[in-house]
């Protein structure tokens, strides 16, 4: 017995550091970009990931032996994609302020390559309760990578931090914690200004190509590997692939070709 | 007409999809390292966004008459995944030379977020049929020019000596940066050029 809570607990923890799924896997690089302008934006974004995560392993994994293989991934989507509707009209009815910040990317959550690549690589093949702690785990590391790349981009980019709280705060009733909307930490009348285009699209690779080099630096004082763009592998339709059926991958191919030139 | 050039040129470049919208990164830094491939890539990347704007478009129109409008996203995801299949079944039957050249690509443009985000962006638009497609074509374009950009400056960055710790992604990512800086030099440009 306790055996098996050290395991799940070891599942839990791989997902916030070991395993990071967007520093150390990078999966899910799009919405990271996109919401993570303000920390608030960051937090719903991470929140509304690890519910459809954490729900969709739980049903992934107890279908796992009903789902034939050969129709696995549109399986998969369907169940993906019925808890993100649901996670939307929530955010839409109790929280529309963050759905108007988040947009588009709120839907998109169904083609973020966590979620698949989770029910793909872990919930596809393990028991109920250690597909919903590894989900939480893997929901938990986003939401800490979200909010990393957050901070830096919201403190140095607006000169605000945790601006429009409230906007996730009206979950607990109109002005909760005595109405506090953020901080601001540059003034607009100081010497320093913020810089701008840290909150605009070059920012947000900027900031997350640095992230990258200190988790790389970390995990290398560590003895671990660098994060790498696994290309193939890491793709959730690998299986599904031509190329991989083959046994060869699309960095394969490209050396080929450029061999043939 | 100037609404659909407008369309269209904004899609290519003030709002490009991946540098400006932060839409399909994972083949953007996966595809990109040689010209060809993403040049591939790319083209298989217009070809289903086209399509599946021109089917989701009257199954949309469906679905807002039935007040079903809470289906979209699984709907569309579906639609776009079982099309992807169809064209590649057909294509390898019909037209194997297209299939050599899209079709090793086509599955993994089912999970693309940006063939589903510009669907779903229509939609937010509230586009009609025609402006859809110049929408559509416009970030497939987008998209490929982007694409074709950072393959060049990657093939330039694997001669150089970069610092240790910035070797590999980070400065893949900080490039990519870079070439986002430069396109929001278009700021203004569409508008610019129609006299608008």
């Amino acid at each position: 017995m306790a055996d098996k809570k050290k395991s799940l607990g070891r599942e839990f923890a791989k997902g916030i550091i070991v395993e990071n799924p967007v520093l150390r896997l990078v999966l899910g690089t799009c919405p990271t970009l996109a919401v993570s302008t303000s920390v608030v934006n960051a937090i719903g974004m991470g929140l509304s990931a690890m519910i459809v995560l954490v729900c969709s392993n739980i049903v992934i994994s107890c279908l796992r032996k009903i789902i034939p293989s050969k129709v696995r991934i549109p399986a998969y989507i369907v169940i993906i994609a019925s808890f993100v509707t649901i996670v939307q009209m929530i955010v839409k009815a109790f929280v529309p302020a963050l759905d108007s910040a988040l947009g588009v990317y709120l839907p998109l959550i169904v083609v973020n390559c966590i979620i698949l690549g989770r029910a793909e690589a872990f919930a596809g093949k393990n028991s109920v309760i250690a597909s919903a702690v590894d989900g939480l785990g893997m929901g938990i590391g986003f939401t800490v990578a979200l909010c990393c790349m957050a901070t830096v981009r919201e403190i140095l980019g607006a000169g605000t931090f945790l601006a429009d709280a409230q906007n996730l705060l009206v979950l607990f009733g109109e002005n909760t914690l005595g109405g506090f909307n953020g901080f601001t930490v540059i003034k607009d009348s100081s010497m320093l200004k913020p810089i701008t285009i840290l909150i605009m699209a070059p920012g947000g690779f900027f900031t997350f190509g640095i992230l990258m080099a200190c988790a790389n630096k970390l995990a290398e004082s560590k003895g671990k590997p660098k994060a790498e763009l696994k290309g193939c592998e890491a793709c959730p339709m690998a299986k599904n692939c031509a190329l991989i059926a083959k046994g060869e991958s699309c960095s394969e191919k490209e050396d080929k070709e450029a061999a043939k030139v | 007409m100037t609404v659909y050039l407008q369309i269209l040129m904004t899609a290519i470049l003030t709002g490009n999809f991946v540098l400006c919208k932060f839409l399909g990164i994972c083949p953007f830094l996966g595809v990109s390292k040689k010209l060809n491939t993403a040049v591939g890539m790319s083209a298989a990347v217009v070809f289903v966004m086209a399509l599946a704007t021109a089917v989701t478009y009257p199954i949309n129109t469906m679905l807002v008459k039935n007040n079903l409008e809470y289906l979209q996203t699984i709907v569309f995801i579906l639609v776009i995944a079982a099309l992807v299949q169809l064209v590649e079944i057909i294509l390898k039957k019909f037209m194997p030379p297209l299939y050599n050249a899209l079709g090793i690509y086509l599955p993994l443009i089912t999970t693309n977020c940006a063939v589903l985000g510009v669907v779903l962006l229509n939609i937010t638009e509230n586009y009609n049929f025609a402006q859809s497609m110049f929408n559509s074509v416009g970030a497939g374009l987008g998209f490929m020019l982007a694409m074709v950009i950072f393959s060049g400056v990657r093939s330039r960055l694997e001669s150089c000596d970069v610092p240790k710790f910035l070797q590999g992604l980070p400065i893949v990512l900080i490039a990519a940066s870079i070439v986002s800086v430069s396109f929001m030099g278009f700021t203004g440009i569409v508008e610019g050029i129609l006299g608008l």
